[in-house]
């Protein structure tokens, strides 16, 4: 109980005092979560509302295997990532290994399933709503897609939120890729495993309690930038 | 665009025959109401030569390319479908669409919500509009582009008789700008306040196609006779 007490007195001490470390290192995993994001919703929002409204072959095979891979073990996908990565695999030439850039590789792996299939969900229940004033009004494809983007961008929001809550407390996959390098690429939830790993719980706590309140905060204001659950508005 | 052309019209659903066949012809300036008890095929008529319904056989012609007959007509449905939006965003919707400049939307927009009174209110989300007004909306959303042909399944089923009128007063004044009108109704009284001819549907079949005045004095058909004298037709 001592070593939680601490690590809250240590978090407040860390924050009040902007401590460089602390600073970097929470920078860094905002940065990395971040980038992977939104190139994650950048193709994962377009997707879903393909598949909502159009009906094309292996459509079924697509949902499933992405309903599938929501479920994907991150330390599985580091591991790929990995080879890929590596200086004898394909992509190797690129020297990407043990870099943030790699790092957000692994997330965008992880997460565009999981944005992908969220945003179905809600894409699709609206597409059903709209299919038949929409096919009414002879709109294209492409129009219908881009209305169905915009008039669910709440609940698109909070599926890339889910996102990024998988994406920032994600430790397995960019351990392996990043290497948890000092100054380079280590972030937040890899720092909390080290200082684990070296018994030093009330800093582990420490960069859990910031951790913890970025994702808070990052929510509460996107909720208040889009003007979620404001009376009359959707 | 006119006349439009239906030449043997059969519709099916899961192996089940709904509707014809059917050979009917629609003029420019036509206000056509088709009647019929429930589940005669009056919406699947509608839907059909709207386009928006596939046909098992037979033909529906405009005079013009299909890719332009369907810019020139729109369709109101029995349940209206709002867009998650606010009132004028429904209204400047269709506009907007047919690629009319925005300040142009906005001024069509901003006469039409005043027209349907619901100027008031223009700002909040349609879908919290009562049904009445939600019926009004999606009718001036239809009327604000100025459509050549107007379809409307049922539009003032289970509305007050103020909006009622308020609905017929709109689709007057729009016949006099030259709108084509086919609808579907229960209402034997709106069919006599508005038609210029009248269809009678019984199970799948146009049983009759009259001017207004005959049809009601020497209905061709004996189910039509039962139906406007208020008999149940089997």
């Amino acid at each position: 109980m001592n070593d939680i007490w601490y690590g809250i007195l240590q978090a407040f001490q860390l924050i009040y005092t902007l401590d460089q470390d602390l600073i970097d290192i929470s920078v860094r995993s905002l940065k990395v979560t971040l980038s992977a994001l939104v190139i994650s919703s950048l193709f994962a929002l377009p997707l879903a509302a393909v598949l909502a409204v159009k009906r094309f072959k292996f459509r079924r095979f697509i949902i499933a295997l992405l309903n599938a891979l929501m479920g994907l073990p991150p330390v599985v996908v580091g591991l790929i990532v990995y080879i890929l990565l590596s200086r004898s695999g394909p992509f190797g030439v690129l020297d990407l290994l043990y870099t943030t850039a790699a790092m957000v590789i692994a997330q965008i792996v992880i997460i565009t399933p999981l944005i992908t299939s969220i945003a179905h969900q809600s894409l699709r229940e609206l597409w059903s709503e709209y299919h038949d004033l929409l096919i009414s009004m002879n709109t294209s494809h492409i129009q219908r897609i881009k209305t169905l983007l915009w008039d669910a961008r709440r609940a698109l929001l909070t599926a890339s939120l889910a996102g990024f809550g998988r994406a920032i407390g994600e430790v397995g996959a960019i351990m392996i890729v990043g290497g948890n390098i000092d100054n380079a690429t280590r972030v937040l939830t890899t720092a909390i495993a080290l200082e684990t790993s070296k018994g030093d719980f009330a800093l582990a706590l420490a960069l859990g309690f910031v951790l913890i309140l970025i994702a808070i905060a990052l929510n509460l204001a996107t909720h208040w930038l889009s003007k979620t659950e404001r009376e009359g508005r959707w | 665009m006119f006349p439009l052309i239906a030449e043997n019209l059969v519709v099916e659903f899961n192996g089940k025959h709904i509707l014809g066949p059917i050979d009917l012809t629609v003029n420019k300036g036509d206000i056509s109401l088709i009647l019929g008890p429930n589940g005669s095929g009056k919406t699947t008529l509608l839907k059909s030569l709207h386009g928006i319904m596939k046909l098992k056989r037979g033909s529906i012609k405009w005079s013009c390319s299909n890719n332009s007959s369907m810019k020139k007509q729109m369709f109101v449905f029995q349940t209206p479908i709002m867009l998650r939006r606010s009132v004028f965003e429904n209204l400047t919707y269709p506009l907007l669409l047919r690629k009319v400049s925005n300040s142009k939307a906005h001024r069509l927009a901003t006469e039409w919500v005043e027209k349907i009174g619901l100027k008031e209110i223009m700002h909040i989300s349609a879908t919290r509009l009562s049904g009445g007004e939600k019926q009004k909306l999606a009718l001036a959303r239809a009327l604000i582009i100025e459509p050549e042909m107007l379809f409307l399944d049922e539009p003032s089923a289970s509305l007050d008789g103020k909006t009622t009128v308020e609905i017929e007063n709109l689709l007057k004044s729009c016949t006099k700008n030259g709108t084509t009108i086919m609808m579907s109704t229960h209402d034997i009284g709106q069919a006599k306040r508005l038609a210029k001819n009248i269809l009678f549907l019984n199970k799948g079949i146009l049983e009759s196609n009259q001017l207004t005045e005959t049809f009601f004095l020497e209905p061709t058909s004996p189910n039509a006779q039962k139906f406007i004298t208020g008999e149940i037709v089997e």
